[in-house]
């Protein structure tokens, strides 16, 4: 990884950079670092949060003392050793540990897809060629940003990918799982957004008083599985009790 | 044993020192925008730092102690009178049981702390009292304060009259002189701009669109060195994105996690106080900063504060 960077995010991160693209295997590089560098615990470690291609690391020191300022001079060395030791056989051996899937169910009734009809036109489809081939992809977490649990997803079928709204609505509702652009995504919490809605999951997907408060962490496999509007009521009532 | 709100103010919100290493679920560290009025108001009120205040945005609310209270407010320079008393800030103030504080509108800045000896009583959410109204949870219910809201606090003994001692303490969070436009100074980001220095060379104008999750600004369209399609990075608070349209958004406490567009600096955390006190129309300007600069400026502002506690300590042994 002799290409990768690091270099300072503000006064208490670091940024380590191994690319700049949306790829599979570059970011599967960067939870195999995350997983390194999580699992060594250094007494100076808050938080690890990855992304695509880079990870940002958050240091616990207190600035105005000795000890301080020499342990972020430490970290950063450290860093840099992590990120050269990072072998392409230690990634490869990384990328088979077998990561955990975790089945989402999706309801791609119109009431719950209002761009299905769009992406299938986009893509020159038909409605039930995008469902059957939006639950055959093979998903993984890339990072979980923009709101609490909201997971970015690699792994979409290219025929699917569709440029975002040109003026994004007001009020996308909760669980709704969207495609912008490359990327796929689901909502957890009714927001603003610019992607495209192919469907919507009755399932939670952050809860701040759940032990670990986010359905989906990075690093994780992800499938959906199609029901209808019976099975989504059930489940959603099932959700809110 | 509470406080009611008879009006709520613009935006009245729970807020302590925020949560921290809980960015990789996507979720803000939040916590009081002005960190240094936010310490004030909890010193002079005599609680432990991080104690939840209430955080006043631009005009404050109508509240009616329930209960005798001794209390402390910092920052923006707010109007507050209590039972027809005018009230200084960045003083201890005794209010007695019934009496109704009524807040004002910010004179000097945007945001006002009260602080409530004994902290306000609120269930933490992932470690905080902070309220994420972007996620809508943490303090009163994930929102801003309503009207009939009631808020536990701790009462105090012997207060029968509004009272407050003749001393202030000098509140700026900066010793830096003071005149013309704010500065704010920034360490360097990810992204060069074209020409280099271009964020530097005129004063920015702050929009009404600006939040808590950031400040955006208005000025003579500026450009990131290197254009083209990005993908998400980590963001902090602090961090100064560049959209496409050339106007820079300097990231508070309720940053997102992460971001897609050019990082052109990261103002320092010493100057997150003043950027909190900005409000819609102001001018400020940046300048460019080295990481040892920002940490000196950081180390002395938490000298004095803690000067200022000292001082405090010292006048309560004398009492």
């Amino acid at each position: 990884m002799n290409d990768a960077t690091i270099e300072p995010l503000g006064e208490d991160a670091l940024l380590l950079r191994l690319g700049r693209g949306i790829d599979p295997a570059l970011n599967a590089r960067v939870h195999a670092l995350v997983r390194r560098i999580e699992a060594a615990r250094p007494p100076w470690l808050r938080e690890v949060v990855p992304a695509y291609a880079s990870l940002a690391v958050f240091l616990d020191i207190d600035p105005c003392t000795d000890a301080g300022v020499e342990a972020f001079a430490t970290a950063g060395a450290w860093l840099r050793r992590q990120l050269d030791a990072a072998s392409p056989e230690d990634v490869d051996a990384s990328m088979q540990v077998p990561a955990t899937t975790v089945e989402i169910p999706v309801c791609y009734a119109p009431a719950c897809a209002p761009d299905l009809d769009d992406i299938a036109a986009h893509a020159g489809l038909s409605r039930a060629d995008v469902v059957a081939l939006h639950c055959a992809g093979d998903y993984r977490v890339a990072m979980v940003g923009f709101a609490p649990g909201f997971p970015y997803l690699i792994g979409l079928d290219p025929r699917l990918a569709m440029p975002r709204l040109a003026s994004p609505r007001t009020h996308v509702p909760a669980g709704s799982v969207a495609i912008g652009g490359a990327q796929a995504g689901i909502y957890p919490r009714a927001s603003p957004g610019g992607w495209r809605l192919v469907g919507r999951t009755p399932l939670a997907l952050f809860d701040p008083s759940w032990p670990s408060p986010c359905l989906l962490a990075a690093g994780q496999r992800v499938r959906f599985r199609p029901i209808d509007e019976a099975a989504f009521e059930a489940l959603q009532a099932d959700s809110a009790a | 044993m509470s406080i009611e709100c008879l009006a709520p103010g613009v935006a009245t919100l729970l807020q302590d020192a925020g949560r921290r290493g809980l960015r990789r679920h996507g979720i803000a560290d939040g916590g009081a925008l002005d960190p240094w009025s936010f310490a004030l108001a909890n010193l002079l009120a005599g609680n432990p730092a991080g104690a939840p205040t209430l955080e006043i945005t631009l005009a404050g609310p109508r509240l009616r102690f329930h209960v005798a209270a001794r209390i402390a407010l910092c920052g923006g320079g707010i109007e507050a009178e209590c039972d027809g008393t005018p009230l200084p800030t960045s003083r201890p103030v005794a209010v007695p049981a019934g009496g109704v504080l009524r807040l004002g509108r910010c004179r000097d800045g945007a945001r006002a702390y009260l602080a409530v000896r004994g902290g306000l009583r609120v269930v933490p959410v992932l470690g905080s009292a902070s309220t994420d109204l972007r996620a809508g949870f943490g303090g009163i219910a994930g929102r801003p304060l309503r009207s009939g809201d009631r808020l536990a606090i701790e009462g105090a003994a012997n207060v029968d009259s509004v009272r407050f001692p003749d001393w202030w303490i000098d509140p700026s969070s900066d010793d830096r002189p003071r005149g013309g436009d704010r500065v704010v100074r920034v360490l360097a980001g990810s992204d060069a701009t074209a020409p280099p220095g271009a964020l530097f060379a005129h004063a920015w104008q702050v929009t009404p669109a600006s939040n808590r999750q950031g400040l955006r600004l208005l000025g003579r369209a500026i450009a990131a060195a290197e254009r083209g399609e990005r993908v998400s990075e980590p963001v902090v608070p602090g961090t100064v994105q560049l959209p496409p349209d050339g106007q820079p958004i300097v990231l508070l406490a309720d940053a997102q996690t992460h971001g897609g567009y050019p990082r052109i600096g990261h103002a320092i955390r010493a100057d997150w106080p003043a950027l909190a006190q900005l409000r819609p129309g102001d001018r400020l300007r940046f300048s460019p900063c080295a990481p040892d600069e920002a940490r000196a400026a950081l180390c002395r502002q938490r000298q004095r504060l803690h000067r200022i506690a000292l001082a405090l300590d010292a006048k309560r042994a004398l009492a």
